[in-house]
């Protein structure tokens, strides 16, 4: 026996090609789609492997530091480097800006980082050029996503830094790529006023007499020193030591420090089941969105070539062929068009994923599941022919 | 001798039921041997095509018995079970259009049928073109439908219409679209083919070139038949 449908497809090839070709690049976008969540999962998952940290501390009952804002005091690393268990303790600042190159700006996540070595929780694991930062103020090591390069000059607030180093996939889990740049630095940035709105507190502090008190010198001079330093910081990073889980740790630090503590698999938790839960939700509909509509074009494209063959398919059936032979004549055209489609888009999407702003990962898995999604949705869209050609009828054959 | 061609005995057909009841065909007689060609001549609604849909076992009967060789095919309402294999099997058809199968090749047109019977491909190939050769377009054999004329259309499908060797060959007007030339040509086949396998063949037509070739006509108006003997001249 020949195969109908093969034989269907050769003599249309050209309909069967552009089909394929559409409907393939519906399909690249779908596993695109896929990738871009797999790739939110894996910016999650970048930021908390190179933070260097088991544990995470953070201000009490709060989610962050990344998924919420998060601030405790700036010494608290001391009392938590003490405690048995801990390997290193740092502190660390986040603050997602615009950072100033020149004429433009890029979106970043400025991290401080306490002086220290490359290693240290907080610090970049790796560089791909130039070196670590060493003096204590303005400079900066850049993802080179951002397109800085060594020595460029970037402008944070009103400090300027020199770029001294670069780095590779130190991103935030939404992506944006990372600015390291001294503890001290960050957390002024975080807090730092224009000049017109320090004037302004220097004065309203100045105005009020509970501070503004003459027989007590250098009261005034006080306050208005602690209202400009900024001493919190979002996290304490911790490093455990070999031998210790993570839960005998983090136990004394909540019950002492007073402090919200969590470990890896807890911040993963966060990231993932929280912060981009909506955007996952969100790629989700546009994913069953882009079924529904690929089922439909599949439906369309294979009952309009059912419906130009009616006569052939009464004539078929005549001369004695089985509706199981007609049936699978037209499911194989389906599920050829959905191979078609399906190799069209692994293409499209895999040229198409490296110039994506933000990262997409395509897994291997998503695509083999895809192709036995599309492989599922042919099918089912076949049956609307299959059941216009199974109610043909064979005496439609022999004219009226 | 193969079987008794076709022999049918108060065959009649209704459409529909009630007040709307149509009666296409009123208690028909009729006998076809093997080896012969007759005509089925008749105007239009008299009741032709639901006669060559009955013996085409596309659509049953309401009443009447229907014989194909020996094998009784209906009879009075009941029937035999797998009219599929029958039509498969017994009956070949050759219709007004060719209705060639587009995306096959002449020689798979014509042996796809063989095929849906169980027959190995090159087996069933090698029957395709020992017909197309005795129908004279072997030089086509590998040719698409699209590319053939009228005539070598026509005759690719009386060639399916034949491969399965069916004892019955139904033809529904074969030589409309052709001219007069062409159309002698298709009769001249099926009379040699008729000879040549011991078919039975009935031919429906208006085509007035035609009419006096057959030895035997049957007259069908208002789904009543009447037999009568045909002029039987020469092809030529
Ligand atoms: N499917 C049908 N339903 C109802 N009436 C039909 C149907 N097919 C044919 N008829 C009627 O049966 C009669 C015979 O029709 P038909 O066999 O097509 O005649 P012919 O082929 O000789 O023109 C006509 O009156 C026609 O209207
Ligand atoms: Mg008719």
């Amino acid at each position: 026996m020949i195969s109908l449908a093969g034989r269907d497809i050769l003599h249309a090839w050209g309909k069967f090609i552009f089909t394929g070709i559409g409907l393939g690049l519906l399909i690249g976008v779908t596993l695109t789609m896929a990738g871009v969540y797999r790739g939110m999962v894996a910016d999650g998952k970048a930021l908390l492997d190179n933070s260097g940290a088991d544990l995470w501390i953070v201000q009490r009952d709060t989610l962050g530091p990344y998924a919420e804002s998060s601030s405790v005091y700036d010494d608290l690393w001391r009392g938590v480097r003490a405690m048995p268990g801990v390997a290193a303790a740092a502190n660390v600042t986040y603050l997602t800006m615009q950072v100033r190159h020149g004429q433009r700006d890029v979106r970043a996540m400025v991290v401080g980082i306490m002086a220290g070595n490359a290693g240290d929780p907080g610090w970049p694991p790796y560089l791909v050029a130039g070196r670590q930062i060493t003096r204590g103020h303005y400079e900066a090591v850049a993802d080179i996503a951002t397109g800085f390069k060594l020595g460029d000059e970037l402008k944070i607030r009103r400090n300027r830094y020199n770029v001294v180093g670069l780095t590779r996939r130190m991103v935030s889990s939404s992506g944006d790529p990372m600015v390291f740049i001294p503890l001290k630095d960050a957390q002024e940035a975080q807090f730092l006023k224009d000049n017109d709105a320090i004037w302004m507190q220097r004065r309203r502090t100045a105005a009020n007499p509970a501070f503004n008190r003459p027989i007590v010198p250098g009261l005034l001079e006080a306050i208005l020193d602690s209202q400009t330093t900024n001493n919190y910081v979002n996290a304490v990073l911790v490093r455990l030591a070999r031998g210790y889980t993570s839960e005998e740790v983090a136990e004394p630090i909540r019950r002492w420090k007073r402090l919200t503590v969590y470990d890896r698999s807890q911040m993963e938790e966060i990231l993932i089941g929280k912060l981009i839960a909506t955007s996952a939700k969100q790629i989700g509909m546009f994913l069953a969105i882009l079924a529904v509509v690929s089922a439909a074009i599949v439906a369309f494209i294979i009952y309009t070539l059912t419906m130009d063959k009616i006569r052939e398919i009464a004539v078929l059936k005549l001369i004695g062929t089985r509706n199981r032979t007609i049936a699978k004549m037209i499911m194989q055209q389906a599920l050829a068009l959905g191979s078609i489609g399906f190799v069209v888009g692994k293409i499209a999407a895999t040229f198409a994923a490296p110039h994506f702003p933000k990262y997409v990962l395509l897994m291997p898995a998503d695509s083999i599941a895809g192709f036995f999604a599309v492989m599922l949705i042919c099918v089912l869209a076949s049956l609307v022919a299959i059941r216009l050609a199974l109610k043909v009828d064979p005496a439609e054959a022999i004219g009226g | 001798m193969r079987g008794k061609g076709i022999h049918i005995e108060g065959l009649s057909k209704r459409y529909g039921e009630g007040d709307t009841a149509v009666l296409a065909l009123k208690n028909v007689n009729m006998t076809v041997v093997p080896g012969e060609v007759v005509g089925l001549i008749g105007p239009s609604g008299s009741g032709k095509s639901t006669l060559l849909k009955c013996l085409g076992a596309v659509i049953d009967p309401t009443a009447g018995r229907m014989m194909l060789g020996d094998e009784v095919i209906y009879d009075d309402g009941w029937k035999v079970r797998d009219l599929r294999a029958l039509r498969r099997d017994k009956i070949g058809f050759v219709f007004q259009a060719p209705y060639l199968i587009p995306f096959l090749d002449v020689t798979d047109n014509i042996a796809l049928l063989p095929m849906l019977a169980g027959v190995p491909n090159n087996q069933a190939r090698t029957r395709a073109l020992e017909l197309l050769t005795a129908l004279d377009v072997q030089h086509r054999a590998k040719a698409m439908p699209s590319q053939l004329s009228g005539g070598e259309q026509q005759r690719a499908a009386i060639a399916r219409g034949l491969v399965n060797r069916p004892p019955v060959i139904l033809a529904d007007e074969p030589t409309a679209p052709l001219d007069s030339q062409r159309a002698m040509a298709v009769i001249r086949i099926l009379n040699d083919m008729a000879r040549r396998y011991q078919t039975a063949i009935i031919v429906v037509t208006h085509d007035e070139k035609i009419i006096p070739t057959f030895k035997r006509i049957y007259h069908i108006r208002d789904g009543v038949t009447h037999e009568e003997a045909g002029e039987g001249r020469g092809f030529d």
